[in-house]
């Protein structure tokens, strides 16, 4: 990464590491860190590219060898076909990852509460066994995952397309919601203030309630997001618990970009269209996300 | 001993995620793995299609299909997390201390991670596509333009035991960004004392980071081992999104039960598929949950 010959420069000036104050002087080192970043950026950045270019293109101008070129003339087209597609589904994926990630984040929190804070014997054990459930490949269960929710449905009818995937997701989500927020209570809440809870007479509800839920906005910011993305982007569940008039937005993109769909503009704009969401809600939190990383993943 | 009363309101208020964890996931795999050890016959020509118990296993493991499919799942794995890896270290020590608009850099990183495999493979399967020089599209394309036409592939459609290596590029293309994350907060954590330390004690950058900062990211390093190894081992959607589902080259044995399960109608060998699948998940993840689960243990 750096030379023997580039270190006295740092010396000399010694900074403060990690908060981003050194002095920004031009040297050799920075100048190549920042060639670097830009180069890894326009590379991360080109497919995305190619989606919006390709997607503003008026049908009959996407002849193969233009399809690096800017747009001569810009088209809405395409954008138009894929909402018309697409917006039902869109509205169905909303309902989905908004209901998954709500009701799986409050599961999460209690359990990470008790998990921390109020622990039972074995619960260590039981603890590691729900983390098991966060790794597992779905096609392990998915076989009678499947006959299971056809023979629920015999009694309870509405337990169909959305719903149904909001019971799935909402219980595979409960391992990495719990794991957060155990790992988030464990260092933001101090055993000191539950101990005086405790001799002040409060039950376990009430210590929930009055003390844990109050510090708990960063625990849930990060577990709505990560599960609202993932029930979102999700297309395994989808392709084998729904159709297409019931399903989410990938169920229905993926027929659209499959077979044998000519027109580019609106396959392009549909994935644009697909992703807009979640790429919204990680534009405006990510830094959320990258704090909640800290706290759940690295351990 | 702690009293009853004190415990049991906590053991009540998990109970409900007990009892689903319970059913549909530990009960769920034990039906997988009942369905998996039948035997089946077909109803016409009264031919054994699954002799049943432990010979489900033998006979999928030992078919020339399914060795295939653990082959590229290797390839694909292997390339996954060693790209994810290099580029997640080499983001994170660019950034780690601090550059001019870094969140705007963090962000560009970091976004195709919101982007569904499903999406992500629409435009991959473009951009990887095998055409060469006049039809050139996607990537190729963009190499004969530049002047690099050396450079075309066929991508993961190549006539090679390697070809999955191409698949991993979208999947690295993904996921680095999320290992860069974690780096970025593994090195956020190290307390800027013991970098002032070694700085004093004459360390040059290299000894810096290969003496004091390294080592102290290998547990974060476990974790995005563990956490790219295992999606690459269950990944399903962004092969189907590029290959489609029935591609016999890049197939993996997540795509392959598929197969099973649907065009072939043969819920069993599909189960038998899936258990393999989890064994092998499980081979990579359950040593590292012992461990943690002892190390906290040990820490209290």
């Amino acid at each position: 990464m750096s030379t023997a010959t580039a270190a006295p420069v740092d010396q000399a000036v010694p900074a403060p590491a990690g908060d981003g104050g050194r002095p920004r002087r031009f040297t050799v080192r920075a100048g190549l860190r920042y060639t670097l970043l830009i180069i890894f950026a326009i590379i991360v950045l080109m497919p995305l590219y190619v989606l919006l270019v390709t997607s503003l293109k008026p049908a009959s101008a996407i002849s193969a060898d233009q399809a690096w070129r800017l747009p001569v003339e810009i088209s809405t087209a395409g954008w138009a076909e894929a909402w018309g597609r697409l917006s039902p589904s869109l509205y169905r994926s909303l309902i989905l990852a908004v209901c998954a990630a709500v009701l799986s984040s409050i599961l999460g929190s209690l359990n990470g509460f008790v998990f921390a804070r109020w622990k039972f014997p074995g619960s260590n054990v039981v603890f590691t066994l729900f983390l098991f459930g966060m790794f597992i490949p779905y096609q392990a269960v998915m076989i009678p995952l499947q006959g299971m929710l056809l023979d629920a449905q015999a009694f309870l009818p509405w337990l169909d397309g959305i719903p149904r995937l909001i019971l799935v997701h909402t219980v595979y989500g409960i391992p990495i919601c719990t794991l957060i927020f155990r790992n988030y209570y464990a260092t933001a809440v101090p055993v000191e203030i539950l101990e005086a809870a405790k001799v002040d007479g409060a039950g376990m509800l009430r210590t929930y309630a009055s003390i844990i839920f109050p510090v708990s906005i960063p625990g849930f910011v990060v577990t709505l997001i990560w599960q609202f993305t993932s029930a979102w982007n999700d297309f395994l569940f989808a392709l084998f618990l729904t159709n297409a008039q019931n399903g989410p937005v990938t169920y229905v993109l993926n027929e659209l970009a499959g077979g044998q769909n000519p027109n580019y503009a609106s396959i392009m704009a549909g994935v644009l269209v697909a992703s807009l969401p979640t790429l919204i809600v990680y534009v405006v939190l990510g830094r959320w996300f990258i704090s909640g990383l800290m706290s759940g993943s690295v351990k | 001993m702690r009293k009853i009363r004190t415990w049991l309101p906590g053991l009540l208020l998990v109970l409900p995620s007990i009892i689903l964890i319970g059913v549909f996931v530990y009960g769920l795999i034990g039906q997988t793995i009942n369905t998996s050890l039948l035997r089946t016959q077909d109803f016409v020509t009264d031919k054994i299609t699954n002799p049943g118990g432990i010979a489900n296993y033998t006979a999928l493991l030992g078919s020339d299909r399914y060795q295939h499919a653990l082959w590229n799942l290797l390839v694909l794995t292997v390339v996954f997390i060693v790209g994810t890896m290099i580029f997640g270290l080499l983001w994170a020590i660019l950034l780690e201390r601090g550059v001019f608009a870094e969140g705007i850099f963090r962000s560009i990183y970091l976004f195709p991670m919101a982007v569904s495999f499903i999406a992500a493979g629409v435009v991959w399967r473009w951009l990887l596509s095998p055409a060469r020089d006049d039809q050139a599209v996607g990537l190729n394309q963009l190499f004969v333009q530049l002047g690099v036409p050396g450079l075309q592939s066929d991508w993961w459609s190549a006539n090679s035991r390697m070809s999955m290596a191409a698949m991993a590029i979208p999947a690295i293309w993904q996921l680095s960004g999320y290992v860069m994350a974690l780096f970025l907060a593994g090195f956020r954590g190290i307390s800027a004392d013991q970098r002032e330390a070694a700085r004093v004690d004459g360390a040059t950058e290299f000894q810096l980071y290969r003496h004091v900062l390294f080592p102290q990211l290998s547990p974060v390093a476990l974790s995005a081992l563990i956490i790219v190894g295992h999606m690459s081992m269950k990944m399903f959607d962004l092969i189907y999104a590029i290959a489609g589902p029935n591609s016999y080259q890049a197939e993996v044995p997540a795509t392959l039960m598929w197969i099973q399960l649907f065009p072939q109608g043969d819920p069993v060998a599909a189960a038998t598929n899936a258990v393999i699948i989890l064994v092998i998940v499980a081979i990579l993840v359950v040593p590292y949950l012992v461990h943690t689960h002892r190390t906290e243990q040990r820490d209290g």
